[in-house]
């Protein structure tokens, strides 16, 4: 019965969509209040039905009923509940569900906050129609997660157990609310282009959906490589997986953004470079999603590589990001009103910021697809690894983290480069004395821990000077205000645990006997045991190590290796002790002999990274706040006119 | 993205960290040895899916490493090894590919991008600062 539940669910959301389609476009005309009545209206029965449609398949995961397919094929009776439900999206077809629960999550709400809307949300509601039309057909025709089978095997296959995890399990939907969030940042593009209306307007109903797009990502971002850290048993936290990289093109293009979007909203500058922009970030989006599910990428996260759907995806792309440049060529360039603003102003900084935002997700996008195309053109096969990201990426990111400080502190139109030097001088003193502590410390690879640590202290100092130098109590600045502030720390507070990290961390890998010790850092490990334990859906060689500094115990962890027989794999749990200041890090490896591999790591300012990641949505979160209090109060305003 | 700046650390110094490959095959010189790690970390696990021959499990990923010490220790330099195992297993091998007749738009691409968009702001702002000498004029 669910099975045909969700399948006729799916097919009413599709009717829904064509319908929100059509009138929300007809609804983009001046005299069309009916039409935009209509799409409003279908908005939201689209979205009912896509919940119907992931609650059937959640349903039909939790209880089991291997009669549907995919549930066969990913599910089990001896996996947890949890991993039951997360696991709705733990494979393709759920997955793709998921990203339309999403669409419809976000069509509704911009349905239901625009009720009787205007032409521009009208259009924007008929573009979003049009992906979700095209997703679902792709769903219904190449990856259906309601196809049956007959008879119904006993027992289902299992979930990989690299997913079987909180963080992961919590992953994908994060980065599909910023995915899906971008859709609604191109649907509102595309609508400025359609209606014409694209200055300060179009910017304040575009923001919210950029803002919890980049809000998303970025978390999704962070707990992607907090999973890795901990999961995978490297102890390495970014891989320059193509995967990893479809993720940051678009967070890159949307950081650039946001920040361009500020401009376009205070001064109507740069706008149709915004609109190009928010065509760019849903684009990226969508070409990570290709290169991810059609297999051409290979990588750990491609649970589900299939041509047909790949060549699906492909045309997709070409029709979505080749029709919305094809309106932007045709309608841009009448949008475009010239603005003032002197060299030295926050609009310059902006531009600087998009400058290298811009190029760092060209660097992203060329060292990812390069390989792809070079084996095209002549056959040669090459690696893009790491080392290149180094020499490219990371020179692009120093010279925007040294200009940071200096967007919030200029003025808009015409600033006043000497005050403002004046204003940020604290964060040169804080970068000088960051200089002094690490030489004092006399660090590994002092030169390197040297212009990183300068360069975090110059940006967590020059923000907070700024900040303090403003107008007002506290608690009564804008909520942009802590928004920016908290962004730009977050990143600085990023780097220093990215710092510490890579040029300060000790590793070893012995392979130890029982009783056995080796030495990390200050840190003497001793193997204690290892037994034999029995999970939920796995067998573990789960191992006892004591940590000792000097004489002194610890702490005693325990790595683990876990086998999940249904499934055939095995994973390594690794035991992480951390301080907030610094990780220790454990990894079971394979047997050798009578022995263990032991592998450990000490990750000074390990933590940092993601508390910095934190900080970052933080500040995202704190600029949506604003706003959304901002349209509130003057939403009442408004009501209280029109009573009086 | 956070984690990129790991990456610029790198830039700063040219070094990779010291790592882990200390396992039952390490070499007795910590000189050699040091050298294979920092190499292993520059060359891809061929059967693995983008990780390093310093990070991966893999069964080849063991013998290649084998492989590399015994060069070392056998005294090539470290571009001979490498020129040793890119005419075994060709430039796949190589995490960070060879600036080379095929790579000239991979490497100089990134650059003419900033260029591109550098002088595009360039051209915007003083526009813009034209408009605003104008629109001043005309106030006064």
């Amino acid at each position: 019965m669910t099975g045909e539940l969700g399948q006729l669910s799916l097919c009413l959301a599709l009717a829904l969509s064509v319908v929100m389609a059509v009138a929300g476009l007809i609804g983009a005309r001046q005299n069309a209040s009916r039409a935009r009545e209509i799409a409003s209206a279908s908005a939201l029965g689209f979205f009912v039905f896509i919940v119907l449609a992931f609650g059937a398949l959640t349903y039909a995961s939790v209880t089991s009923d291997f009669s549907v397919a995919n549930v066969a094929a990913n599910s089990h009776t001896a996996k947890p509940l949890l991993y039951k439900i997360t696991g709705v999206w733990g494979n393709h077809e759920g997955s793709m569900l998921l990203w339309m629960l999403v669409l419809g999550l976000y069509s509704g709400v911009i349905a239901w906050s625009q009720r009787g809307g205007t032409q521009l949300t009208s259009a924007a509601l008929g573009v979003q129609g049009l992906l979700a039309v095209a997703f679902l057909l792709f769903i219904l025709f190449t990856s259906n997660p309601f196809l049956r089978i007959d008879p119904p095997p006993l027992e289902g296959a299992g979930l990989n157990p690299l997913l079987q995890d909180l963080g992961l399990a919590l992953h994908p939907p994060m980065l599909y609310i910023g995915y899906v969030g971008l859709s609604a940042t191109f649907a509102y593009a595309a609508a400025a282009l359609i209606t014409g209306v694209a200055g300060a307007a179009w910017a304040r109903a575009a923001r919210p959906f950029m803002l919890m797009a980049w809000i998303a990502l970025s978390a999704g971002i962070t707990l992607g490589s907090w999973w890795a850290y901990y999961e995978l048993g490297w102890g390495g936290f970014w891989f320059w997986d193509p995967v990893e990289n479809a993720a940051l093109m678009p967070w890159l293009v949307a950081t650039a953004l946001l920040h361009s979007a500020l401009a376009t909203e205070r001064t109507g500058a740069f706008r149709s470079w915004t609109l190009l922009l928010s065509i760019a970030a849903f684009s990226l989006s969508l070409i990570g999603t290709f290169l991810v599910r059609s297999g051409v990428l290979s990588s750990v996260h491609a649970f589900a590589n299939d041509p047909e759907r790949g060549v699906f995806i492909l045309w997709m792309l070409v029709i979505a990001i080749g029709g919305a440049l094809a309106l932007f060529a045709w309608r841009a360039p009448k949008l475009e009103s010239g603005t003032a603003f002197e060299p030295v102003s926050r609009e310059s900084a902006l531009l600087l910021n998009n400058v290298l935002l811009t190029a760092a997700a060209a660097t992203v996008f060329i060292g990812t697809l390069y390989p792809l195309f070079l084996d095209a053109v002549n056959g040669t096969k090459i690696s893009v690894g790491p080392p290149y990201f180094a020499r490219t990426f990371a020179p692009l990111m120093v010279a925007l983290l040294v200009l940071v400080p200096f967007g919030p502190a200029l003025s808009w139109k015409r600033g006043d480069l000497k005050a403002v030097l004046r204003v940020l001088a604290p964060g040169l003193g804080a970068a000088a004395l960051a200089v002094v502590i690490v030489l004092f410390l006399w660090t590994p690879h002092v030169l390197a821990a040297c212009g990183a640590f300068a360069l975090a202290a110059w940006v967590i100092g020059a923000t907070l000077a700024d900040f303090h130098r403003r107008p007002g109590a506290w608690h009564a600045r804008p909520a942009s205000t802590y928004a920016s502030a908290l962004a730009h720390i977050g990143l600085a507070i990023t780097l220093l645990g990215v710092t510490g990290t890579t040029l300060w961390r000790s590793e070893g890998l012995e392979v130890l006997k029982p009783g056995g010790t080796m030495q990390v850092a200050q840190y003497q490990l001793t193997l204690d045991a290892v037994n034999g334990v029995r999970g939920p859906n796995y067998d573990a060689e789960r191992a006892t190590i004591t940590v000792r500094d000097g004489g002194e115990t610890l702490a005693v962890m325990h790595p683990e290796k876990r086998v999940y027989p249904i499934e055939r794999q095995a994973t390594a749990e690794t035991a992480i002790r951390t301080t907030g200041f610094g990780d220790l890090y454990l990894a079971l490896g394979d047997r050798r002999g009578d022995g263990w591999q032991v592998r450990a790591f000490v990750n000074p300012l390990a933590p940092f990274i993601w508390f910095g990641g934190g900080i970052m949505a933080l500040g995202g979160l704190a600029s949506l706040w604003g706003r959304l209090r901002k349209r509130d109060t003057a939403t009442r305003k408004a009501a209280s006119v029109t009573t009086q | 993205m956070k984690a990129l700046f790991l990456i610029f650390v790198f830039a700063i110094v040219g070094i990779t960290p010291a790592s882990a490959q200390t396992g039952p095959e390490k070499l007795a010189n910590p000189v050699l040895e040091a050298r294979a790690v920092a190499l292993q970390k520059e060359l891809r696990c061929l059967v693995c899916q983008g990780e390093s021959l310093d990070a991966s499990n893999a069964p080849l990923a063991d013998d290649l490493r084998r492989l590399l010490r015994a060069r070392i220790a056998a005294g090539d330099s470290d571009d001979q090894v490498k020129a040793y195992l890119v005419a075994r297993y060709g430039k796949f091998i190589l995490m960070n590919p060879p600036l080379d007749r095929d790579t000239y738009l991979l490497w100089f691409g990134p650059l003419a991008v900033l260029l591109a968009g550098a002088s595009a702001a360039y051209l915007v702002m003083r526009r813009a600062a034209a408009r605003s000498r104008r629109e001043a004029g005309t106030t006064k």
